[in-house]
């Protein structure tokens, strides 16, 4: 589609993504240039002579040392991880079969109670979470990982069963009608045959979903008060500022650090990722 | 193996009724085809069979068994699809195989009736492959494999060729006579396309808009179809029609309309003799035409204007008009004529059809 | 059954006794399978959006389970100035960064749709301020605007657009600016992907066929590009603005709502009243004033949606 000369690819296609590519990668970069840079280099005032901002010749580990010996950062790792995971497992397990009903079944109110999960799809966790915390402590779970587990996958319910209708839309429905002549009840149809045909959606949904719960802030910040019991996002927070000063090494450190079991799980299932964005906002 | 009668059956779908009570009776070893334009019921029909649409009226028996409330598993049947519904998931064996190890059968039974089937239909080489691997054809036989390793007593068949080109169509056609003949196992066959009904069934069954529009062996519905419908579905080219009126003529009757005069045959001045001063459908199908030499009465020809003449090779089809109407005429392939030539034509009077102005039914002597 | 009676033998008919298979019944399946979901969906956000209500009318405050006070909460809400710089940042917020989402995020969308050597990998990186969680890549860029060390500043400095320090977090203009930016820079990715996936969707042939017509460039996105891209654009902004109306996490890290309330949006008021200084119920009362407005949003948005997929 490009016609024209050299320059015209330049000014309209290499620059313009070249930029945009600065623009949207750079705080990373930073973060990782002051995960590793001294103390020293880090608060050196902007206008000192020999100022190298995009780089470092001292390179340290001083920063993450910190964040494993004097905070309790493992264990927040360990917290975000087993949250995100059994938040995710129980969301995918809700979501499918949900997503099956809804997409494959005839039965009353189907159709409103689509409309239903796509409007609480829609509800933003700010909206309800002084009331759930009230409940949370009702229910005695405050400040136990499962004040999470069990109210994350009030966001993450309707995005996979969303997600899910879509893929089992997609599904021809004379699969099933073949299995349930060949002997399968509506059940094993559904096990044996749509279910697995399915699993790319699921995985979509499962990555996505592991993001999301992973990225989640406001409820852990509410419902999580004592240290050993804090996600990443949260501990980061609370644990690394106190009252205005910032550790900045060991904040950034932290934000890397925690920000890699996400770029892991990501690269390994990009395609899927996008299929999940894309698809999440298909009707 | 079994029979399966259908006997008054309706489907309303909300407000659409699509199957306005059908009744057929099918003999164990059967082939039989259903066959009309979509939406004639034929497929809601099959299905109600297969137990994938409830029965909203009327009752499905196979064999003895009236099966109306039985769920499609428990019913021992077989279907194949127009969209083959291989498990996309599963090797071919496992496709295959799952409906008998939903049946529990042992695994050297599997096996051995898996082989079997997969040696008749010629897919042996292809057992471990996906279903993804393989040609349009090749999937076609994998799902005729899945209905036969069950051995059930009925196979049902969803339109199963017509995703296949034109070529492939015609072999899977005559494989599928040749596995019939072989398995003997009743089938009820739906397509809407009225050669593959004519050369597959034991019996057609034309439908149109839920009813049940005549049922005959293939030869029945094309030398005596029972209304204007089924005569123009059957036969292609299509059977050519014109509308005229029916006139007393001394003795005999003619029919007449501006562009032509004919003589109503003998046989039929009869039953026609009731029909005079009323409008009827004069039908003549393109090979009961020729060109007239002059040695026919003059009752049994009329004048049409060439239009297109297509060569076939084997024939010509002379697209002619007459008046009003276009007709179709198969005529000797050393004919000659040019388009806005106007020629005689010649009708065979022991193969002309008429039908009734309004009913649309057959006259017959 | 007339047909059968009308047989002129007696005929055996097994009508059989189908077995119990309650799960074949579509209804029951789908009622059986839907049960977890509408449990824990009535449990954590039905039944908190009735206690929220409830909350709303009353003056709880924690651990003082509070009196029925009708809607003075929201009556006390009506004539807070806070509130009121609330309700304005939340929508100059959303607005100015909806737009800034859109164009960037469609113009990156068109030179992502064209083939070129690590466009896999590119795509890939692009969506990386989407996945990392908000708040720590938000630390990123409060590092980034720090008052002395601002990494900004120095480039800003070094070439010679600014002579004196910009203080981005320590006024009011400046620090929505601020939170306009990293909002912006978090949202786009995820406009750029979807609005991709749309473009994909779209057969080049149209293009061509216009090009071929003798269409410009620019006519040809906005007569062929942008109407086919409408319904995929109409739902992406539909999500973001959901998700930026109601933002906790950036503004939350970036500033907490100050200097002096200038960047309070309704989240984080609602999180410093509820949370912050225990008044349960003013603060329920902030979050669920959020959802009339949202609702106006998501009602007017899905007509559109209708009325341009009808179209």
């Amino acid at each position: 589609m490009i016609e024209g000369e050299a320059w015209r690819r330049w000014v309209y296609f290499r620059i313009p993504l070249a930029l945009f590519l600065i623009f949207l990668l750079f705080p990373f970069y930073w973060m990782v240039i002051t995960t590793f840079r001294p103390d020293g280099e880090l608060y050196r005032p902007w206008r000192a002579v020999n100022y190298t901002p995009f780089w470092t010749w001292n390179p340290t580990l001083d920063h993450i040392k910190y964040l494993f010996s004097e905070t309790m950062f493992a264990t927040w790792m360990w917290n975000t991880m087993f949250i995100a995971l059994a938040s995710t497992v129980i969301s995918l397990f809700c979501g499918v079969l949900a997503g099956y009903a809804l997409s494959r079944l005839n039965f009353p109110f189907a159709g409103s109670l689509g409309t239903g999960i796509f409007i609480t799809y829609l509800v933003p966790q700010t909206l309800l979470f002084i009331p759930l915390s009230e409940i949370i402590r009702n229910y005695k779970l405050g400040d136990t990982p499962w004040s999470l587990i069990l109210t994350y996958p009030t966001f993450l319910i309707p995005f996979c069963t969303w997600l899910m209708m879509g893929y089992f839309k997609a599904v021809p429905k004379e699969l099933e009608e073949c299995a349930r002549i060949d002997g399968a009840s509506r059940w094993q149809a559904m096990l044996y045959i749509i279910i697995p045909v399915a699993v790319p959606g699921i995985l979509s949904a499962g990555i996505f979903a592991f993001t999301l719960s992973w990225n989640e802030f406001i409820y852990a910040l509410v419902f999580l008060s004592s240290p050993e019991q804090k996600t990443v996002p949260v501990g980061v927070v609370s644990e690394l500022i106190r009252g205005d000063v910032f550790f900045w090494g060991p904040l950034m450190a932290g934000a890397l650090l925690g920000s890699i079991p996400v770029a892991i799980a990501y690269s390994f299932f990009v395609e899927h990722y996008v299929s999940g964005l894309t698809g999440s906002v298909k009707g | 193996m079994a029979t399966v009668s259908i006997r008054e059956v309706h489907k309303h779908y909300d407000d659409f009724h699509a199957v306005k009570g059908v009744s057929l009776e099918i003999k164990d070893h059967e082939f039989v085809v259903l066959v009309g334009p979509s939406g004639c019921g034929k497929t809601t029909t099959l299905r109600m069979v297969a137990g994938l649409e409830t029965i909203t009226e009327g009752r499905v028996l196979i064999g003895d068994t009236v099966v109306n409330e039985l769920p499609p598993m428990d019913r021992d049947i077989a279907m194949v699809f127009q969209n083959y519904a291989l498990y996309p998931h599963m090797s071919v064996y496992d496709n295959m195989a799952f409906g008998l190890k939903m049946r529990k059968f042992d695994k050297a039974e599997i096996k051995r009736r898996v082989d079997n089937a997969a040696d008749i239909l010629g897919i042996k080489d292809h057992l471990h492959r996906k279903p993804r691997q393989l040609s349009g054809g090749q999937r076609q036989r994998v799902a005729l494999g899945r209905a036969i390793v069950r051995n059930p007593q009925v196979f049902l068949f969803d339109e199963p060729l017509s995703n296949l080109d034109a070529k492939l169509r015609v072999q899977m056609r005559v494989e599928l006579k040749k596995l019939h003949q072989r398995l003997g196992t009743t089938a009820i066959y739906v397509t809407h396309d009225q050669v593959e009904a004519m050369t597959l069934g034991d019996r057609v069954v034309v439908m149109k808009d839920g009813l049940i529009q005549q049922v005959g062996e293939p030869l029945d519905l094309y030398n005596t179809p029972a209304n204007k419908y089924v005569a123009g579905f059957i036969g292609s080219p299509a059977m050519n029609f014109a509308d005229v009126i029916i006139a007393q003529n001394g003795s005999g009757l003619v029919a007449a309309n501006n562009a032509i005069k004919i003589g109503v045959p003998e046989h039929l001045t009869a039953p026609l003799g009731a029909h005079v001063g009323m409008p009827a459908t004069f039908g003549i199908r393109p090979e009961d035409l020729r060109i007239a030499d002059g040695s026919e009465p003059s009752t049994q020809t009329f004048e049409a204007v060439v239009e297109v003449a297509e060569q076939l090779g084997s024939e010509i089809l002379l697209d002619v008009s007459c008046g009003p109407n276009s007709m179709v005429a198969s005529v000797d392939p050393t004919v000659r004529v040019k388009p806005g030539e106007k020629i005689r034509l010649a009708f065979n009077p022991k193969r002309a059809h008429f039908f009734d102005g309004t009913t649309e039914a057959a006259v017959r002597g | 059954m007339a047909v059968a009676a009308s047989t002129a033998t007696p005929e055996r008919v097994i009508v059989p006794k189908p077995k119990w298979r309650p799960l074949e019944s579509e209804r029951n399946l789908a009622w059986l399978l839907l049960l977890p979901t509408m449990v824990l969906l009535g449990l954590f956000i039905a039944y908190p959006f009735m206690r929220g209500l409830m909350l709303s009318v009353t003056d709880s405050r924690v651990g003082v389970p509070g009196e029925f006070v009708g809607l003075d909460n929201f009556r006390k809400l009506a004539v807070d100035p806070i509130f009121h710089a609330v309700v304005w940042n939340t929508c100059l917020y959303t607005l100015v960064t909806t737009i800034f989402k859109l164009a960037l995020g469609l113009w990156l969308a068109l030179l992502l749709n064209r083939t070129f050597k690590f466009k896999a990998f590119t795509r890939a990186f692009i969506l990386l301020p989407f996945i990392i969680p908000t708040v720590l890549s938000t630390f990123a860029w409060k590092w980034m605007f720090d008052p002395t060390f601002s990494v900004l500043n120095w480039m800003l400095y070094q070439t010679g657009m600014i002579r004196v320090a910009i203080n981005w977090l320590g006024d009011g203009d400046l620090a929505m600016l601020s939170i306009i930016i990293v909002n912006i820079w978090r949202g786009v990715p995820f406009f750029a992907i979807s609005l991709l996936a749309g473009l994909q969707t779209i057969s080049p042939d149209l293009n061509e066929a216009a090009a071929i017509d003798g269409a410009r460039p620019w006519q040809r996105f906005w007569h062929i590009t942008w109407p086919l891209l409408l319904p995929v654009t109409m739902v992406v902004v539909l999500f973001s603005v959901i998700q930026t109306f109601a933002d906790f996490q950036i503004v939350y890290v970036m500033t907490g709502g100050g200097p002096a309330n200038a960047t309070h949006l309704f989240a984080t008021y609602a999180y410093q009243l509820g949370v912050g200084t225990g008044l349960l119920s003013q603060g329920a009362a902030v979050s669920l004033a959020m959802f009339p407005i949202l609702l106006l949003i998501v009602i007017a948005q899905l007509l559109y949606i209708r009325r341009v997929e009808v179209r």
